[in-house]
């Protein structure tokens, strides 16, 4: 007899909190459905309602911790059909914004995974050299999340040249932190043991799901907005797409650890590009946006988003729908956790960084016929981490 | 140029079907289509050119229901946009589950807020609107 | 001293309700949890049932859906139970309060003992949230 468990379902992303259903039959997840809305807020059409200076701080809540990618595709949107060019000035921060949001998601990220794995000296790890990042959101926007930066046609705050020196010293110290924590990753063989071979998305199940981000890039295909279509700084500085041929989740785990590496580089040059534009330089005035259908990506710490505007030469957008890139992640899960074990599934699901942190909570086992409870989230996370400490007597 | 050579192609597989081919910039190109021969062209898109299918967007305007089908060719960063028009009466268009997974989930969003349906779609299921909103109630819709 | 004064005095226990959040306030309840902050040296201890909580913190805004459930929770909850609720979305209902499908602030729906504003509202502010509220006669609890 098939039982189900459930996962979920208060997930934080736009539309897509959901609950997951594992049928098993004994320890092998044999189908996966789900059931969304327990996060519905009705952003797109409360959109529709706020002028373009408001939608701004609107898409950043849409994700707490994409709170820089929504405004950064709604701006490449707007600006698309403005026509609008922005300073340089404003195209770098704009970039080391971004770039700052990358390391902070992907050591959560991390995080959370060790935590899945019943690894906790990763989750306090993590989380502990994730403060650096947050100190230096707080210096440069004044809040630790949702930082208000974006604008159409600029940033609404400059960094001042005189911050850059202090701004290289903290990233100096990340950069050797996740050094520290990349080499107690990568060379676990516990890790390696409970993650190499684990929910393993082929590149047809890719390009059948659309999936995007770091979860197409760990399965060998190329597919990075910032290389792609490249908009704001990222034409003019050099860096590399991070990419992995296995597709199972350690593969996963080394393209964000990696790509750690990439954007404190991206930030560097960035900041070195900085101190060449005037001070202050950092929007132009844009009075007026015409009618217009535009199109803007931007890649967030998960993949693309994608947002798309349609206007009508007043203040309001008539039309704005919002992709996250969660929303054909998750959808993998179909392909990535059949098969598995329970144990290995929770890692799976974790894998593609649905914001996982939120679902574990009223996660439950329900036996099929009865209806009645018999394992909690905390159990699910244990058998989980039971399977961890077997590989370790071993 | 390849870019141009593969959008002319779509007009010579597809001849009237296509009804226009508007190009906004190098990078984004709106093609209007019929709606009947959405299948086909996304086929083409996606099987034979390689496109990516990001998302659809579904909006109410004079015309009736709009939808654009977003794709993305991750070679030059180029997004192609099928806009196809569907009269407020016949409210109903094939879907592209058969072709690809992805349309999956936003095909059963766009059936709940604005009430279209997508013939031979493998299960038309609420998706985000269960205890949210009535059935039969279109948020997003215009109210006259 | 009285029961209920003795329930609270030591070790409270918190269980976690996101509702229909944008994740930073989930973020930074976590966060209180990890070395910086450490809330577990005051004795609080996240829990993975409400069965088990002396605390319940909500979050977000709550729409139809969660309703529903964010009920059914707090009657599943001990009594007495500190109801907390965090960032604007908890207390008022913030940016979302317009939404289509927005059930009402938490304190619409169950009885709230402290609000800690903020959008999110920092690790520090949480904290100190919460000492106050410990610091509260138990006569002023609502719920309890």
């Amino acid at each position: 007899m098939s039982k189900i468990i459930p996962i979920g379902p208060y997930h934080p992303l736009q539309e897509e909190p959901e609950l997951f259903k594992l049928y098993c039959e004994g320890e092998i997840v044999k189908d996966v459905k789900w059931e969304t809305g327990y996060n519905h807020r009705g952003i797109e059409k409360l959109s529709e309602s706020k002028t373009f200076d408001q939608v701004f701080f609107l898409v950043e809540r849409v994700c707490g911790i994409c709170s820089t990618s929504h405004p950064f595709a709604f701006a490449n949107c707007i600006e698309e059909i403005g026509e609008i060019e922005v300073p340089n000035r404003a195209k770098y921060i704009r970039t080391i914004i971004a770039e700052l949001e990358r390391i902070h998601s992907h050591l959560l990220w991390v995080g959370l995974a060790g935590h899945f794995l019943g690894y906790n000296t990763v989750f306090m790890w993590a989380w502990k050299y994730r403060e650096p990042v947050l100190d230096l959101f707080e210096k440069i926007s004044g809040n630790r999340n949702s930082y208000a930066m974006f604008k159409i046609g600029g940033v609404r705050r400059d960094i001042e040249n005189d911050k850059i020196p202090e701004i290289k010293k903290i990233l100096d110290l990340v950069k050797k932190k996740t050094d520290l924590l990349t080499g107690a990753v990568m060379d676990d063989p516990v890790i390696h043991a409970r993650t190499k071979g684990v929910g393993i998305l082929t590149k047809e199940d890719i390009i059948d799901f659309a999936a995007v981000g770091p979860t197409a890039r760990a399965s060998g295909i190329a597919i990075d907005v910032r290389k792609d279509d490249p908009y704001a700084a990222y034409p003019l500085i050099n860096w590399k797409v991070i990419t992995a041929e296995e597709g199972d989740v350690f593969a996963k785990a080394k393209v964000r650890l990696l790509e750690m590496y990439e954007s404190v580089s991206i930030i560097e040059q960035c900041l070195d590009g900085l101190k060449k534009e005037p001070e202050g330089q950092t929007e132009i005035v844009v009075k007026n946006i015409p009618e217009g259908i535009g199109t803007g990506h931007a890649e967030a710490p998960r993949g693309e988003v994608f947002h798309f505007a349609k206007t009508n030469g007043s203040n309001y957008p008539v039309r704005h729908k919002i992709r996250a890139p969660s929303y054909v992640n998750i959808a993998t899960f179909k392909k990535s956790c059949i098969g598995q074990t329970i144990s290995d599934a929770t890692i799976s699901l974790a894998a593609v960084d649905p914001c996982y942190c939120c679902t574990e909570r009223l996660a439950s086992v329900y036996d099929f016929g009865s209806g009645h409870k018999i394992l909690g989230g905390e159990e699910l996370i244990r058998i989980s981490q039971k399977q961890t400490d077997k590989l370790l007597k071993l | 140029m390849e870019k141009d050579f593969q959008i002319d192609e779509l007009k010579k597989h597809f001849k009237d079907k296509v009804i226009l081919i508007e190009k906004k910039n190098n990078r984004r190109i709106f093609v209007h289509i019929s709606p009947d021969a959405v299948v086909k062209i996304s086929d083409f898109l996606f099987s034979n050119l390689h496109y990516r299918f990001i998302i659809a967007s579904a909006l109410q305007s004079n015309l009736g229901f709009e939808i654009y089908y977003h794709f993305s060719n991750d070679k030059n960063g180029e997004i192609v946009n099928l806009h196809v028009i569907l009269p407020a009466k016949k409210t109903a268009i094939e879907s592209l589950t058969g072709l690809f997974e992805a349309a999956n989930w936003i095909e059963r969003e766009m059936h709940e807020i604005l009430g279209i349906d997508f013939l031979n779609h493998p299960n038309l299921e609420k998706l985000i609107s269960e205890g949210n909103w009535a059935e039969g109630v279109y948020p997003y819709r215009i109210e006259k | 001293m009285g029961f209920k004064e003795f329930c609270f005095k030591k070790s409270l226990w918190l269980f976690h309700f996101g509702g229909a959040s944008c994740n930073n306030c989930d973020i930074e309840i976590l966060d209180c949890l990890t070395p910086r902050y450490d809330v577990e040296r005051f004795g609080m201890l996240l829990v993975g049932s409400i069965r088990h909580a002396d605390v319940l913190l909500v979050n977000g805004s709550i729409n139809q859906k969660d309703k529903k459930r964010l009920l059914e929770i707090y009657h599943q909850a001990p009594k007495p139970i500190l109801v907390v609720a965090i960032g604007a979305c908890g207390c008022t209902g913030g940016i979302f309060a317009e939404g289509n499908t927005f059930a009402g602030p938490v304190d619409k729906i169950i009885p709230v003992d402290a609000y800690i504003p903020g959008c999110p509202p920092k690790p520090e502010a949480i904290l100190a949230g919460i000492v106050k509220l410990l610091n509260k006669k138990p006569e002023q609890h609502k719920s309890a």
